[in-house]
């Protein structure tokens, strides 16, 4: 599970508003993944059976068990890479066309 | 003979210390950093040298790192990681953890003299080099771990030579070799495997390395999705391997009972499209031979 708050984009207006240094807080978000997707994992919650496969292989960590052990994706941050489809058993994963 | 499962996705923390980060989907090096965070924790202090995790971590003014990380020189990552180890002792924190993450390029090539010698020096480092064979973050060149055969940009296929000519280097026994408390090889596609190995890498002692091969959709030209499935099927072939070094000994975690086929892996990828059948039995040969080695030395 995602831990932060999004961080609002800074405005820059002019250059005192730019942070100096070459550091920043720790889990400092600013943007999303959602547009990068073709394909959006849809799961169907009738055949999850909860085994935790797509949690564990979502190199995005977009996927948590929600509390009734089934799979909850954050479309914020999901790529639509298709792996948690793929590598679901019962085939409770669906990969559909996002809509532009 | 066993692969380590007392760790699985259920005993796993829930919480995610790597999210957001701009990695192409589906890969493979991002996977394996982020169940590894999940094994070591946020209070791992994390050294990355240029490569494709640094660069998709820190953009500027994003920071996917719940830990505290920094970008090291190329050739320095074993470095910066021992020197943040001794500043931890230093502060006095009771259980100072400090990971350095690389990649094949950083490692085998660029980074193996800091890396030597921080082995060396013996002092508690984990070292994990997530290799997908080549130098990705700078556009698919070859590295000394790219393998026999494969399509890169500095190794492309031609009518006369089909891909790299070289062998892939054996990182692991030259990690090995510096008689280190702790070293494995692990694979994105035996996720279990490694993230026991991470485990036993952060109870040791002293240095540890963990070597875990990385799928790369955007370098190998594979579909996004079957990154953990190449993973896996990579030790089904016999082309990679599951093992450990430990206590000077050598061990075998798997061995499968038939070796999948080769060709049909290799065809999967697009950097290895233009292989022909004599050159599949020349990865065949050397696999044998390798196997071979594997089974009369090492502990199975
Ligand atoms: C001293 C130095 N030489 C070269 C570079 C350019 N460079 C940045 S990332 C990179 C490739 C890294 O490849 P690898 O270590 O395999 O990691 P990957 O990107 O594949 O994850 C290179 C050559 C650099 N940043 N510093
Ligand atoms: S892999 Fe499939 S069955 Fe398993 S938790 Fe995910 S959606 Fe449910
Ligand atoms: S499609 Fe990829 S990024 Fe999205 S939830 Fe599935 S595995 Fe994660
Ligand atoms: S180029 Fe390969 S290693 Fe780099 S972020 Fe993309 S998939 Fe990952
Ligand atoms: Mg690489």
């Amino acid at each position: 599970m995602k831990e932060f708050k999004m961080s609002p984009k800074p405005m820059w207006n002019s250059l005192g508003d730019i942070p100096m240094g070459s550091s920043c807080p720790s889990f400092h978000i600013t943007d999303i993944n959602a547009g990068w997707r073709v394909f959006k994992p849809v799961v169907d919650l009738e055949k999850c059976i909860g085994c935790y496969r797509c949690y564990f292989v979502c190199p995005d960590g977009a996927i948590h068990m929600s509390d009734d052990k089934k799979a909850d994706v954050d479309y914020s941050f999901c790529k639509g890479c298709g792996i948690c489809a793929h590598e679901c058993k019962p085939k409770a994963i669906s990969m559909i066309k996002e809509e532009k | 003979m066993s692969t380590n499962t007392k760790l699985n996705a259920r005993k796993l923390d829930s919480t995610e210390n790597f999210y957001g980060h701009k990695a192409c989907g589906g890969c493979g090096e991002s996977l394996a950093l982020r169940l590894a965070l999940k094994v070591l924790g946020d209070e791992a202090y994390l050294s990355l040298p240029a490569g494709c995790m640094a660069a998709v971590s820190f953009i500027y003014p994003n920071m996917a790192f719940k830990n505290n990380a920094i970008i090291t020189p190329f050739a320095s990552t074993a470095a910066v990681t021992t020197g943040i180890a001794a500043g931890l002792e230093a502060l006095g924190k009771k259980k100072p953890l400090s990971v350095g993450f690389a990649g094949d390029g950083g490692t085998a090539d660029i980074g193996i003299q800091s890396l030597s010698g921080a082995i060396d020096r013996g002092e508690k480092f984990i070292y994990i080099c997530t290799d997908n064979e080549a130098y990705m973050n700078t556009g698919i060149q070859k590295s000394g771990l790219t393998p026999f055969g494969a399509a890169t940009t500095t190794t492309p296929s031609g009518k006369v030579i089909h891909g790299n000519i070289n062998e892939k280097k054996n990182m692991f026994e030259i990690v090995a070799a510096h008689g280190i408390e702790y070293a494995a090889t692990a694979s994105v596609g035996y996720l279990e495997d490694f993230i026991n190995k991470v485990q036993k890498a952060k109870d040791c002692a002293g240095p540890s390395y963990i070597h875990v091969y990385s799928p790369c959709p955007t370098g190998w030209g594979h579909g996004s999705e079957i990154t953990v499935d190449l993973g896996k099927e990579v030790v089904d072939t016999g082309l990679w391997y599951l093992a450990e070094f430990e206590k000077g000994e050598f061990s075998l975690n798997l061995k499968p009972k038939d070796f999948k086929p080769v060709k049909d892996h290799l065809m999967r990828q697009n950097r290895f499209r233009h292989i022909n059948d004599e050159e599949i039995k020349m990865i065949e040969t050397t696999r044998d031979a390798k196997w071979a080695k594997m089974l009369k030395n090492w502990n199975i």
